[in-house]
């Protein structure tokens, strides 16, 4: 607009319009908003982070800490070395060990992860579905578990399923079996474990998608020739997962690492990527290879969580 | 608030093919009829034994406010509530324990439910596919539809990113798509804006015309219900009150609720001093005069009875006009123009207030009012009615 509007209001908006780009360039507000959780981040995720990708480059060596230093500075020559110690990835990938310890991790996370949004599902709908003061109750009851220890929490499944736990002598006494079953120190129990354990983290996402959910998509769909099944199927279920990859993800990424629920659970045979970094860590010392270990483990988890992110950026911008 | 009377597009639209309707002819059989239809809540009655003929080819509104039990109705027909006693036919056959998936009936909602995650062809062809039409036969009939309600070029969007006005569109394809005998609509024009409204009104009459469904609609909205419908049922306290043509319902309504409920009107109470089959006389203190009507009622003698007079039948003039009946006088308290018509607040020496509208026929107004006026009001015999309850 180079010609000056007789109008003073359109003059007056173009003014308030720079204004507002102006503003908006240098927007303190907001860069104090996000910065602060940036900051943190940065200081108490990624720094770490650093430290251990730095550690995992290393060799073991007896000192405190039990580490090579990656650079080696000559002041009188005027050298620096900086030696870089790949032989710790190499060995995770040339000892099978450790590829069948991810893959176990994974297997038994997806397992119960799966197991988790059966279990869940049902409970979240129901939540969904109740009215008010019942919601909040139902909801309550969900998370209430989180008031009491985690670690008692795993102990008393010990106490469940040990030879002569409760499971065992409930069925025994109804005559279903005439054996104790071993159920502790299994597969089995680090799954009960973990879906019990993670129930909550899958319950929430699950439910806050489906309260969301419009009945009158529900009525529509059966006034269009829909079974009550199949409108679940074709109208819950799709508007659902959202929740559904939200809850999936909060259960699947820390049983991937999970430690204690196999520690106490799961039998000798049990084979946890958490285990095996502790027992580097602790057991033989060995600290890059415990970085290392992590390290991979983090590489393995994020890749496919940022593509799962971004296939979704990418569907709801179509 | 309109004082002016709606066009009714229906006559409009068949006034050339002038018959006698179904629902004036005894021997016609009632496409839809309820029977004796009660629906309780607990403690609270909804639907308070409904009985209902509704023909072929009609478009039946049921109006009423909120808590009248119109949805409620509407819901039973779809067959989302079972009703606490009574009995729906459709087309001859008994409703009772038919799920909503099963009834040749479709609804269109008021909040339109489209599906978020479909797309409008995918919203649209959701009936066909659980009906099992073939793959083309479907594509083609959602095609047809589409262009039918003119969003042929947008069936890949999803309803997010359509405008009130499409998505209105979508529900009402998607209702139609699998021709049902009888389309229910919940409030249809309720989400749009006034001139898109009067627009959709008009498609939804050529629609109903061209496919010849029978279309029952809820509104609260007395314009909508009466430029839309064949006939109207008021429904107030989950109780038809009046079923008539919108002609009817507005020149001569039953009651004073339905007096009140649709357009605006003049109640002077009165006592009944003459009943002849010809004419009765009214006296009443309110309008400080006596009223006459010519036309008979039957009631008791010196029965307190409420003239209802339409704002628009009277005649306001500063002159006394000729005529001595039906003539009172008052001050003009308020004035509000409203260009095609002028609504003027008429203080009668009673204290009761007349409303009086007054169509602008002319730009200079003709003969001028002004604020504390005295003013002479009059009517035909014929323009009011009495009611008894």
């Amino acid at each position: 607009m180079s010609t000056t509007s007789r109008l003073p209001w359109i003059n007056e908006s173009s003014s308030l319009m720079t204004k507002y780009n102006f503003m908006r360039r240098i927007n303190w507000g907001r860069f104090s908003v996000v910065g602060v959780p940036m900051l943190w981040l940065g200081i108490f995720f990624f720094v770490p982070f650093l430290v251990v990708f730095k550690i995992s480059l290393a060799e073991t060596a007896i000192a405190v800490p039990p580490y090579t230093s990656l650079f080696e500075m000559d002041w009188e020559e005027a050298y620096i070395n900086i030696k870089l110690n790949l032989g710790n990835y190499l060995y995770l990938f040339e000892d099978a060990f450790y590829l069948d310890a991810y893959l176990s991790s994974i297997k038994i996370a997806a397992v119960s992860t799966f197991f988790t949004l059966l279990v869940a599902f049902p409970i979240a709908y129901m939540i969904a579905r109740a009215d008010g003061p019942k919601r909040g109750l139902l909801l309550a009851l969900v998370i209430l578990p989180f008031w009491t220890s985690f670690l008692l929490r795993v102990y008393a499944w010990m106490g469940f399923l040990k030879k002569n736990g409760i499971v065992n002598e409930f069925l025994l006494s109804m005559g279903i079996i005439d054996q104790p079953l071993t159920l502790l120190q299994t597969d089995f129990a680090v799954y009960i474990g973990i879906v019990y354990t993670y129930l909550p983290f899958m319950v929430l996402p699950l439910y806050s998608a489906l309260e969301k959910l419009d009945m009158t998509l529900l009525e529509a769909a059966e006034d269009l020739g829909c079974r009550p099944f199949q409108s679940f199927f074709l109208i819950t279920l799709p508007l659902a997962i959202p929740g559904v990859v939200a809850g999936c993800l909060l259960v699947f990424i820390p049983a991937v690492g999970e430690f204690v629920i196999p520690a106490l659970l799961g039998g000798s045979d049990t084979l946890m990527i958490g285990r095996v970094l502790w027992d580097e860590f602790f057991l033989n010392r060995d600290w890059p290879m415990a970085s290392a270990v992590a390290i991979v483990m983090l590489v393995v988890l994020v890749l496919p969580i940022m593509l799962i992110r971004n296939g979704q950026g990418k569907e709801e911008a179509i | 608030m309109t004082s002016s009377q709606p066009i009714n597009l229906q006559q409009a639209a068949s006034a050339d093919t002038a018959k006698v309707p179904s629902w004036k002819q005894n021997s016609d059989e009632p496409f839809l009829r309820i029977e004796n239809i009660t629906k309780k809540f607990g403690e609270f009655t909804a639907v308070d034994n409904i009985s209902l003929d509704i023909y072929k080819n009609e478009l039946f509104c049921l109006l009423g406010g909120s808590g009248s039990g119109k949805s409620t109705l509407l819901r039973m027909l779809a067959g989302f509530e079972a009703p606490t006693s009574g009995r729906i036919l459709i087309d001859g056959i008994d409703m009772a324990g038919i799920q909503p998936w099963k009834r040749p009936v479709n609804m269109m909602f008021q909040s339109y439910a489209l599906f978020p995650h479909l797309s409008v062809a995918d919203n649209v062809a959701f009936g066909l596919k659980r009906e099992g039409v073939g793959r083309s036969e479907t594509k083609q009939r959602v095609e047809k539809m589409l262009d039918m309600v003119q969003l042929g070029h947008l069936g890949k969007r999803k309803p997010h990113q359509l405008s009130g006005g499409q998505r209105q569109r979508v529900a009402l394809a998607r209702a139609l798509i699998k021709r049902p005998k009888l389309l229910l609509l919940d409030e249809p024009l309720g989400a749009l804006d006034k001139k898109l409204r009067e627009e959709t009104q008009f498609e939804l009459i050529n629609i109903q015309e061209e496919l010849g469904v029978t279309f029952v609609v809820v509104t609260h909205d007395q314009e909508e219900a009466m430029t839309l419908s064949t006939r109207i049922g008021v429904m107030n306290h989950g109780v038809i009150v009046q079923t008539d043509e919108p002609h009817d319902v507005y020149e001569y309504p039953n009651s004073r609720f339905v007096a009140e409920f649709i357009g605006s009107v003049n109640l002077f109470e009165g006592e009944v001093i003459e009943d002849e089959p010809d004419t009765v006389r009214i006296k009443s203190e309110e309008a400080g005069a006596t009223l006459y009507i010519n036309h008979g009622i039957s009631c008791a003698p010196n029965q307190i009875v409420h003239v209802a007079l339409r704002p628009e039948k009277i005649k306001i003039s500063h002159e006394k006009p000729e005529q001595d009946e039906n003539c009172i006088h008052g001050v003009i308290e308020e004035i509000a123009y409203m260009g095609s018509l002028s609504v003027f607040k008429v203080r009668l020496a009673s204290g009761k207030e007349v409303r009086v509208t007054q169509p602008n026929f002319n730009r200079h107004m003709g003969e001028r009012f002004t604020w504390d006026d005295k003013v002479f009001l009059s009517w035909d015999v014929d323009s009011s009615v009495v009611l008894t309850s």
